[in-house]
């Protein structure tokens, strides 16, 4: 008999930044997996970061985790997405060498403190009183913990799909858990099943890269981390190329239709709306002449290239038949073929906001159990989750995350309360506070709870203190004051008889920035980019800022009316069935997230306050 | 358990028929207690009431609405009794000691509707307008926002906004997609179009004229007789007349209908300087407010004196020492009646033109300030340069319809981004 503090099953993204945030606030942690050869691999696009995803990355990064410093560390393509718009849109995006990406988070784990790492399969969960108490181990041995974070992927009850062919599975080659799966379905947890695709993968000696546009890594020399464990760019950077589907390509899918198992009913499941196979976009689009794919290869010493945009569950043939229509892939070869992969997920309406299953204590999930889909989300989960377990059995609060606050907060809230009908990825639309939650400022927003809770080492801890420092220095320096006369002198587009006003209000004039203040600044500029950016950007939103300030006040007055588990909604007059229902299997914490449930309506939530109050009191 | 709630739902009594709803689970059993049976759903039938202690209420028409597809949603009974008091408050007495039943609040009617969801938050205002409403214009307009004329207006326009949000949204989130990588170039005209639709809109009359009426303010130096046009305009003795300068002290009100055309008359304190009498200048302070709430102002001083807009009123000549005007809009004499009914037919006239026409829906000040917030975020979000902040704009318009409707959207917008445009790597 073995006793953790926590014990996380699964070695994908979720699974790791679970086990590491546990071990860093000081938990004993066990990591049970298949392989722990296959710990951090990618199982589908090699690449991190994006829209709302990059997002994600930087504020794990925050609470000082690996995701971001292993994206660094495996980097060979950098773009940074909507560069020309705001920072609070811009998605940081890596393509990164699968092997060295892995490496590097294996490499990462290892200093996360007491964390041990076990090969295994985790065959059933021990109960006890109700409460979820540890795991048996498909070899017999037991392991206890205080809390167990499931983090499976897609391997709970996974069938992959290509054509006709049907193989049980989480991924190409690898196994499938199947028990654990028909006991989480036998304790009576609402379960249901998506689906997700991935394209197949391709010869990159077999492509004619001259005849394609480049897409080169960026110039600029970002990085995913704050804390790099290389500033600059550790390995040699490569280009990605595009290509583009045709009519003939959409000939051979459309004929081809009826041996998709999309198309055939095989699968059931809903797959992603963003993320459609090449055959859904086909047949929903059928006016589109073509279709964007781009040529991502996947590491500096392999071959392989990812075609990102044409996921697909055609038959094997069919693939190959479809690539060789596109340009530059006339003589293509396809080294693995695409699949579809229809999975088991746990309804997240299930959970608490902390990711604990409400009717099995004890039991956190996190990833593509919940029904998300992405590295980003995953990771991001499984610091949500990790977190909140070490809390509770360290006896700590875990750190305060909201809508207002952070995306993992949007993307937990979003789960929960709305459930999912397609695999949840993130988007900067979902998050209505976006402009407070930028890319560049997690750290800012973040890093401070991660250190209250105790989740953030030594050097992070003592950066940021230098950069808080830093900070305060260039606040002063924003506050000296300069004329409109003096700004058009040098050239500013301001009008001369603007008056007299602090460096940050010039800030919120078009055509102003820090390079056109430069005069006024002198050496008092931050050495940090970033740092200087994230502090003008604050000044240039402020006005928004403050307009979303009454918003945010009514969410916080409706945020401290607590609901909890228990709230009688059946008994609640005036409140129809339907919202009965579906409030009853969110089970909001409180009336703000109430009024996020889909079809609650004002009248209902006014019925939800006089109740809760009548309670309170 | 949900309490039935029961309330006269017809005007004031004493009327030719009073109506009295009853709604809620206990519905049903009021009706049996009352008249021994339950009628056929949505019949007419006569029966005898007969209370408690087995005295006979009164013989009236009652009906029975089983729920949910009535009014309120729930199960409904409605008794249709003779209207005098007495009645009246038996029947209420009687209702109010059975079991689970107690009079509404008022507007619970109306509140269970909308959390039954029979109608909507927009639909839900119109139904409280309708209520309110004491005249046939009122009514008519009223019907207008219940039947759904805002609603469905508002519905559309939301609509709009959503598609206009889905291609900046697209622009956002997935731009590294070049297929909708950029805005549709008739974007800034789509949301000009909207914006100013809506300001059409905001520039028709407001529901509040046709529930408050259209406010005369009566208004000039004391003594002039203002409080004997008031009586007269008002036909009552409210005001007290004296030949005493400063006898009104306060503002005083009336509501009134001249041909069917509400207005709400008021009456002030004669306006001078100089008042040492500290409650009397209390009530110029309170006439200078009324001034500035007028739709009209009757001027009864010295010409040119008075608020701009104003008519210009000679009064009192009957009287010798009366004040000329020479550009009198209306030369009157309250007492002997002279050029009254002239003045009249003028307030009519101007009082239809400042008022929804019957039948039109009207906004009343809740619906006002709303679209005005979401006029004011379009017209941001046409200007603004960062798709990210024009972005914003379009997200507090849409709040601002999602508060005149009673939804959310977020998921809204998504279905609308996901459904129109083919995007995904």
């Amino acid at each position: 008999m073995h006793q953790f503090d926590i014990i996380v099953i699964g070695g994908g993204h979720a699974g790791v930044e679970a086990a590491a945030v546990a071990a860093r606030m000081g938990a004993r942690v066990a990591l049970v997996t298949f392989d722990p050869a296959m710990i951090g691999a990618m199982s589908c696009n090699p690449a991190i970061g994006g829209l709302g995803k990059g997002h994600l990355v930087r504020e794990v990064d925050a609470f000082d985790g690996i995701i971001a410093r292993a994206a660094d560390a495996g980097a060979i393509h950098y773009r940074m997405l909507n560069r020309s718009k705001g920072t609070a849109v811009q998605g940081p995006r890596v393509q990164a060498d699968r092997k060295r990406f892995k490496a590097a988070v294996q490499s990462l784990l290892g200093q996360q403190g007491d964390l041990t790492t076990i090969a295994g399969e985790a065959a059933a969960l021990r109960i006890e009183g109700g409460r979820v108490c540890g795991i048996d181990l498909a070899d017999g041995t037991i392991l206890n913990a205080g809390a167990v974070v499931l983090c499976t992927g897609t391997f709970l009850g996974g069938t992959l799909f290509r054509g006709e062919e049907r193989l049980v599975g989480g991924r190409i080659g690898e196994a499938s858990a199947q028990v654990l799966a028909a006991q989480l379905r036998g304790a009576g947890l609402p379960m249901a099943r998506l689906k997700t695709g991935t394209p197949p993968r391709l010869d990159g000696r077999t492509i004619d890269w001259a005849a394609l546009d480049e897409q080169p890594s960026d110039a600029e020399l970002w990085t995913m981390s704050a804390m790099p464990e290389v500033r600059g760019r550790a390995l040699p950077q490569i280009f990605c190329a595009i290509t583009r589907t045709n009519a003939q390509s959409h000939d051979i899918i459309r004929a081809n239709l009826h041996r998709s198992p999309l198309f055939t009913g095989a699968i059931g499941a809903s797959g992603p709306r963003y993320c459609p196979s090449i055959e859904d976009k086909i047949h929903r689009f059928a006016d589109r002449d073509g279709h964007q794919v781009f040529l991502e290869p996947e590491g500096l010493d392999t071959h392989l290239v990812y075609p990102n945009g044409i996921s697909t569950s055609l038959p094997a043939d069919v693939q190959l038949a479809m690539l060789r229509t596109m340009a530059g892939l006339e003589r293509v070869d396809m080294a693995v073929p695409g699949y579809a992969v229809e999975y088991d997920h746990i309804d997240p309406r299930a959970l608490r906001p902390s990711l604990e299953l409400r009717d099995m204590p004890g039991l956190y999930c996190a990833g593509q159990i919940n029904g998300t889909t992405g590295y980003e989300e995953a990771a991001a989960q499984g610091l949500v989750a990790g977190m909140h377990a070490a809390a509770q059995a360290l006896g700590r609060e875990p750190a305060q995350l909201d809508r207002a606050n952070s995306y993992m907060a949007v993307m937990v809230d979003d789960l929960t309360l709305h459930g999912v009908t397609e695999p949840y990825r993130m988007l900067t639309a979902r998050a209505e506070y976006r402009l407070r939650l930028r890319a560049n400022n997690a750290t800012t927003r973040l890093t401070p709870l991660a250190t209250a809770i105790g989740a953030v080492g030594e050097a992070r801890r003592a950066w940021f203190n230098r950069r808080t420092e830093d900070r305060a220095t260039f606040e002063v320096a924003l506050d000296a004051q300069a004329t409109g006369a003096e700004l058009a002198q040098a050239g500013l587009p301001v009008r001369a008889d603007t008056g007299r006003l602090s460096l940050r209000e010039w800030l919120r004039f078009g055509g102003v920035d820090l390079d056109g203040l430069a005069p006024w600044l002198g050496d008092l500029l931050p050495d940090d980019p970033d740092l200087a950016s994230e502090v003008a950007e604050d000044a240039a939103y402020a006005p928004y800022l403050a307009r979303q300030d009454g918003e945010l006040r009514d969410l916080r007055a409706s945020e401290a009316l607590l609901l909890g588990d228990s709230f009688p909604y059946d008994r609640i007059p005036g409140l129809s069935n339907e919202m009965v229902e579906r409030l009853t299997r969110a089970r909001p914490a409180n009336l703000a997230a109430a009024g996020r449930v889909p079809g609650i309506t004002p009248a209902a939530l006014a019925a939800l306050l006089v109740h809760a109050r009548r309670n309170a009191a | 358990m949900t309490d039935t709630i029961f309330a006269l739902s017809s005007g004031s009594p004493p009327a030719a028929i009073a109506i009295v709803r009853v709604s809620g689970p206990g519905a049903g059993n009021a009706l049996r207690s009352l008249t021994g049976t339950i009628p056929e759903p949505r019949r007419m039938g006569v029966a005898r009431l007969i209370d408690g202690e087995g005295e006979e209420i009164d013989r009236a028409l009652v009906a029975w609405f089983p729920g949910p597809g009535t009014a309120t949603g729930e199960d409904l009974a409605e008794f249709h009794l003779h209207g005098g008091r007495a009645v009246i408050a038996a029947l209420e007495n009687t209702l109010g000691e059975l079991p689970g039943l107690r009079e509404a609040e008022p507007g619970e009617f109306t509140r269970r509707a909308f959390a039954n969801g029979r109608i909507d938050l927009a639909e839900a205002e119109g139904l409280a307008d309708l209520l309110a409403a004491e005249t046939e214009l009122q009514r008519r307009s009223a019907m207008a926002m219940a039947g759904g004329t805002f609603s469905r207006l508002v519905e559309e326009w939301r609509k709009r906004l959503l598609m206009a949000s889905a291609s900046l949204e697209a622009v956002l989130d997935f731009a590294d997609e070049g297929d909708v990588s950029l805005l549709p170039p008739e974007f800034p005209q789509e949301i000009e179009a909207l914006r100013v639709e809506i300001g059409d809109w905001l520039a028709r009359p407001r529901a509040e004229v046709l529930r408050e009426g259209f406010r005369v303010v009566i208004a000039g130096p004391p003594n002039l007789g203002k409080s004997t046009l008031f009586n007269e305009l008002v036909e009552s003795d409210a005001a007290i007349t004296t030949p005493i300068a400063g006898t009104t002290r306060d503002v005083l009100t009336r509501p009134v209908a001249i041909d069917g055309v509400p207005f709400l008359f008021a009456d002030t304190a004669g306006l001078h300087d100089a008042v040492d009498d500290e409650i009397e200048a209390i009530g110029i302070e309170r006439a200078m407010e009324a001034l500035d709430r007028a739709d009209l102002v009757l001027w009864l001083g010295p010409e040119g004196m008075g608020p701009e807009g104003a008519w210009e009123i000679a009064s009192q000549i009957d009287r010798n020492d009366s004040q000329p005007k020479r550009t009198a809009r209306h030369r009157i004499s309250a007492m002997t009646g002279a050029g009254m009914e002239d003045l009249r037919q003028d307030l009519v006239v101007a009082a239809r033109k400042a008022m929804p026409a019957p039948g039109d829906a009207a906004l009343n000040e809740r619906q006002h300030r709303l679209l005005t917030r979401a006029t004011r975020a379009l017209a941001d979000a046409r200007h603004e340069a960062d798709p990210l902040l024009a972005a914003e704009g379009l997200r507090q318009a849409r709040m601002a319809f999602d508060s005149l409707l009673g939804r959310t959207t977020t998921e809204d917008m998504l279905d609308t981004l996901f459904g129109r445009f083919c995007i995904g790597k």
